[in-house]
């Protein structure tokens, strides 16, 4: 990836922090984080529970507001975006996937009105049969029959199904960068692979940006390019995914390698 | 926790509010007999509130039709007030004054209730320490002072007007459990992802946060509909009640000033006394049914 | 211990029972810790409801039978077993044990409810010495009996509860995914402690329920692999990872991702569509709808079992691959 290192990167963080209380009590769940992110590449950010991954996440989709630091989107400052209109413009170019697929749906709706209302972020005005078609072709391109998902409940779905469902909901906004916060975490085995393959082909087609949040070392070096290591809410390594793996400088990322259950042993 | 672990994920996932719902509609197969019970009661004082003067065409709760305090009879069902009214029509008109009241003061509290919890609970930081700290204080101030000054200050008081006086002071509860289930809804995922699709506070609230609550505001609505029209009684037996008409509350209060009890009339009390016992233990006992189904923790215990 | 024939179907409304569990048979030597693999919805959070003596309605224990130390019981009214049985002979390790502590009381005062629940006779005392004793001798801090739940972490918390589970040295645990909430460090701690638990033979033999292939291969010496209610394929584990027979076991190996560079090299493919609805399972064999070896036979007739009692694979592919080995054997 070293030919985008002279381009603006897509997303880029410098100091970023979050604090949660005051004063002596103040939890630092994210502590001084930079890093970038060029168009087209995939990041994993890997950390044990409680390091401050997915609040880090929270930040980098403008869900949260900062405590300090600046997030900046193609060089635009964007750390401060607070109008609605401002925001929805940041969530056109920067979408998330999240953990539980089935907390991430309304349980009170089908699969059609979160697809539908994904849509009326674009704010264009498309007459309602090109909305349907921008759905559909986002279900299939997710490996989902749109007849036979659109008006189900999540319930009816497996959990896999349902995780492409909201990938499918990202595709229709068609951002330039998604957000996977540990996407594959609750699912098995054998279904974690189609949603990662799903993320490799999102980035061959659309040349999507993508931060894939994980703490299982195996997915991160799967599916990425860069690999940043995350404890206690700081980065403490970063490097391509195997220059991370062959020479792990910190301590915890060798502790976590170490971790790693190995299907034949160590 | 569900996805990769549960086996019986597929066929257990149905919402809470779901299977609430299929038990809901499912009632005649299930025996709760107290749902049964206490819901029965209701639709039958509330067709004797509603209906009963109009089959029996009784529309004039005023009407002087015998002397004071004329015993029960074969044409004065219960007797005559002191005024000579036919105590009979008296309950019917009152029980449907004291309904009406119950309804728009439980209506009130549950729309302010849920406006300011909500708000506060969404919002969060300082409008929700604001809303919060107004809401603590309207709490602490005895709500039967408020109401005699607000009775006081109006004159003619209307059903409609004595509905909302009480309404005003019976929301604070309600705005308070659901400010603490709002700020726990906020943080579910299914609202950030919402939030992702741009959807404003307002939008949030009513389609991403409202349906999680809906089992609680009926339950909710029932509670303040007790209140409503216990307070309506409360009030008017101090003779702060609606002008023009007649409630089961205004029933005790001359029964009181006419000295009933005294007299040995017990058709001037016991009537509007029973009726608002009865009212109040077949609201208390449907939500505590109604909860029952909706929160399966509380199932067979 | 031995179970044999174990049938538990859910009651599911009006609608036909699913069959979560049909027909499984499996034996654990002592000393030996038995893997039971397969995805979500294959039954194997079933297979340790019923193991563990705690199947309660809407789940139904249709047929089988366990025996354990020579004596033998049927499954099907698991309210009849001694009572005494629960944590003495097999206790169970869930996954969110972790989170059924009572967060307003100590761990001590959870040590004493599971002792005296077992001996009424046993003095509080008694009860937290002995629990002080175990978690020394497994060298983890004594001071956790003082603790209240909130302030230990969610690692230190499972492991807390898997000693506690184990106190009164049960024959059979039965860990029903214990890790699946955790992270890799704290996952391989828990590990650690139940190897540890067993080579300190405070408990005999171990079931270890996981979708985890990677994980299971480091801690058991028996893998059976779950389909749909039923075995697909059992052996010892360097024989499931290795020589893996049966088209599902396969598939499950090669979705898995270890981090190594050789998984980059290629794009690994996973397991196409879901496990079935057990109320109507496929006909013939369970898998043939998503199974890459499917051949028309599959769908028409139950598998065949190929193999022996400890090493089998129930699949036609299987069965036609060892007529031709056989075959070019005989020729030669």
């Amino acid at each position: 990836m070293s030919a985008h290192s002279s381009q603006v990167p897509l997303l880029e963080t410098r100091d970023l922090q979050r604090a949660f209380g005051h004063g002596d009590h103040a939890v630092r769940a994210v502590e001084r984080v930079s890093f970038s992110i060029q168009p087209g590449e995939i990041v994993a950010i890997v950390g044990e529970s409680g390091s401050g991954k997915t609040t880090l996440a929270r930040l980098l989709l403008r869900l949260l507001d900062s405590t300090g630091g600046r997030i900046l989107l193609r060089g635009e400052d964007v750390t401060d975006l607070r109008r609605s209109n401002d925001l929805k413009a940041y969530w056109r170019k920067v979408q998330g996937v999240f953990q539980d697929p089935f907390a991430a749906f309304n349980q009170f709706y089908t699969n059609r009105r979160v697809l539908e209302n994904a849509l009326k972020l674009l704010n264009h005005g498309l007459p309602r049969q090109e909305h349907t078609q921008r759905i559909e072709a986002a279900l299939r391109e997710v490996g989902l029959d749109p007849a036979d998902t659109l008006d189900k409940w999540p319930h009816q779905l497996s959990g896999g199904q349902v995780q492409r469902v909201m990938i499918a909901r990202a595709l229709v906004i068609g951002p330039e960068l998604l957000i996977a916060d540990e996407p594959t975490s609750m699912l098995d085995a054998s279904l974690r692979v189609t949603v990662l393959n799903l993320l490799l082909a999102l980035r061959k087609q659309h040349n999507m940006g993508i931060i894939f949040i994980t703490h299982d070392l195996g997915q991160a070096y799967y599916v990425s390019d860069r690999i940043l290591v995350m404890y206690q809410g700081e980065l403490v390594e970063q490097g391509p995914v195997e220059k991370v793996f062959a020479m792990p400088k910190h301590e915890y990322t060798q502790r976590l390698l170490a971790d790693v259950p190995r299907l034949r042993g160590a | 926790m569900t996805v990769a672990t549960s086996e019986h994920a597929s066929f257990d996932s149905g919402s809470v509010f779901l299977t609430g719902l299929r038990k809901f509609f499912g009632i005649f197969g299930m025996i709760n007999r107290r749902l049964l019970f206490s819901g029965c009661m209701l639709v039958l004082v509330v067709g004797f509130g509603v209906l009963g003067p109009i089959i029996l065409g009784r529309d004039n709760p005023m009407k002087t039709v015998g002397g004071l305090y004329d015993p029960p009879s074969a044409t004065l069902w219960l007797g005559s007030d002191n005024f000579g009214r036919d105590v009979f029509t008296q309950l019917m008109h009152g029980t449907r004054t004291s309904l009406i009241i119950g309804v728009i003061a439980g209506l009130e509290a549950i729309l302010i209730g849920l406006l300011i919890g909500t708000m506060a609970g969404y919002l969060g930081g300082i409008v929700e320490e604001v809303l919060m700290a107004f809401t603590n204080v309207v709490i602490t101030i005895p709500s039967i002072v408020i109401l005699i000054l607000l009775s006081i200050a109006i004159s003619t008081r209307s059903i409609f007007a004595m509905g909302l006086i009480i309404g005003l002071t019976s929301w604070p509860w309600t705005a308070r459990a659901v400010r603490a289930q709002t700020s726990s809804l906020r943080t579910r995922e299914h609202v950030d992802i919402a939030r992702l699709s741009g959807a404003g506070t307002l939008s949030l609230i009513i389609w991403e946060i409202l349906p999680y609550m809906l089992s609680y505001v009926v339950m909710a609505f029932v509670l303040q509909l007790n209140t409503g029209i216990l307070q309506e009684a409360a009030l008017s037996m101090l003779g702060l009640g609606p002008s023009n008409t007649i409630s089961l509350g205004q029933m005790l209060h001359w029964a009181l000033l006419w000295e009933s009890v005294r007299t040995g009339a017990w058709w001037g009390f016991v009537p509007p006394a029973l009726f608002l016992t009865l009212i109040a233990f077949s609201l208390l006992l449907l939500q505590a049914s109604v909860d029952e189904i909706l929160n399966p923790r509380l199932r067979k215990r | 211990m031995i179970i044999k024939n174990v049938r538990a179907y859910y009651a599911a409304g009006s609608g036909p029972e699913v069959k979560a569990v049909d027909g499984v048979s499996l034996a654990i030597r002592e000393g030996d810790v038995l893997g039971i693999a397969g995805e979500s919805g294959c039954g194997k959070s079933t297979l340790a409801a019923v193991m563990s003596l705690t199947a309660r309605p809407p789940l139904n224990v249709k047929g089988g039978e366990m025996s354990l130390n020579g004596k033998t019981f049927s499954l099907v009214e698991q309210a009849k077993f001694p009572r005494d049985w629960h944590g003495k002979m097999v206790a169970l390790l869930p996954q969110r044990a972790m989170n059924s502590l009572n967060p307003t009381a100590r761990v001590r005062d959870f040590v004493v409810d599971v002792v005296r629940a077992h001996d009424s006779t046993v003095r509080p005392r008694a009860a937290i010495e002995q629990a002080r004793e175990r978690l020394e001798q497994l060298s983890l801090p004594a001071r956790v009996l003082e603790s209240y739940p909130h302030q230990l972490s969610g690692g230190m918390r499972q492991r807390v509860v898997a000693v506690i589970s184990t106190l009164l040295n049960p024959q059979v645990l039965i860990a029903d995914e214990p890790t699946s909430a955790l992270d890799v460090s704290s996952q391989k701690q828990l590990v650690l402690l139940l190897k540890l638990l067993l080579e300190c033979r405070f408990i005999t033999r171990i079931v270890y329920i996981t979708h985890d292939l990677p994980m299971l291969s480091n801690i058991a010496n028996f893998i059976i692999v779950m389909y749909a209610g039923k075995v697909a394929e059992i052996g010892t584990t360097q024989q499931i990872v290795n020589e893996p027979r049966h088209p599902y076991t396969h598939a499950l190996i090669t979705s898995t991702l270890d981090p190594d560079l050789r998984v980059r090299e290629h794009q690994l493919e996973g397991i196409r569509g879901a496990p079935p609805d057990l109320r109507y399972p496929p006909t013939g064999c369970r898998f043939h709808p998503r199974c890459p070896r499917v051949m028309e036979i599959c769908s028409r007739e139950e598998p065949p079992i190929v193999g022996e009692e400890e090493r089998y694979a129930a699949c036609w592919w299987v069965f036609e691959q060892s007529k031709t080995a056989g075959g070019k054997e005989a020729q030669s």
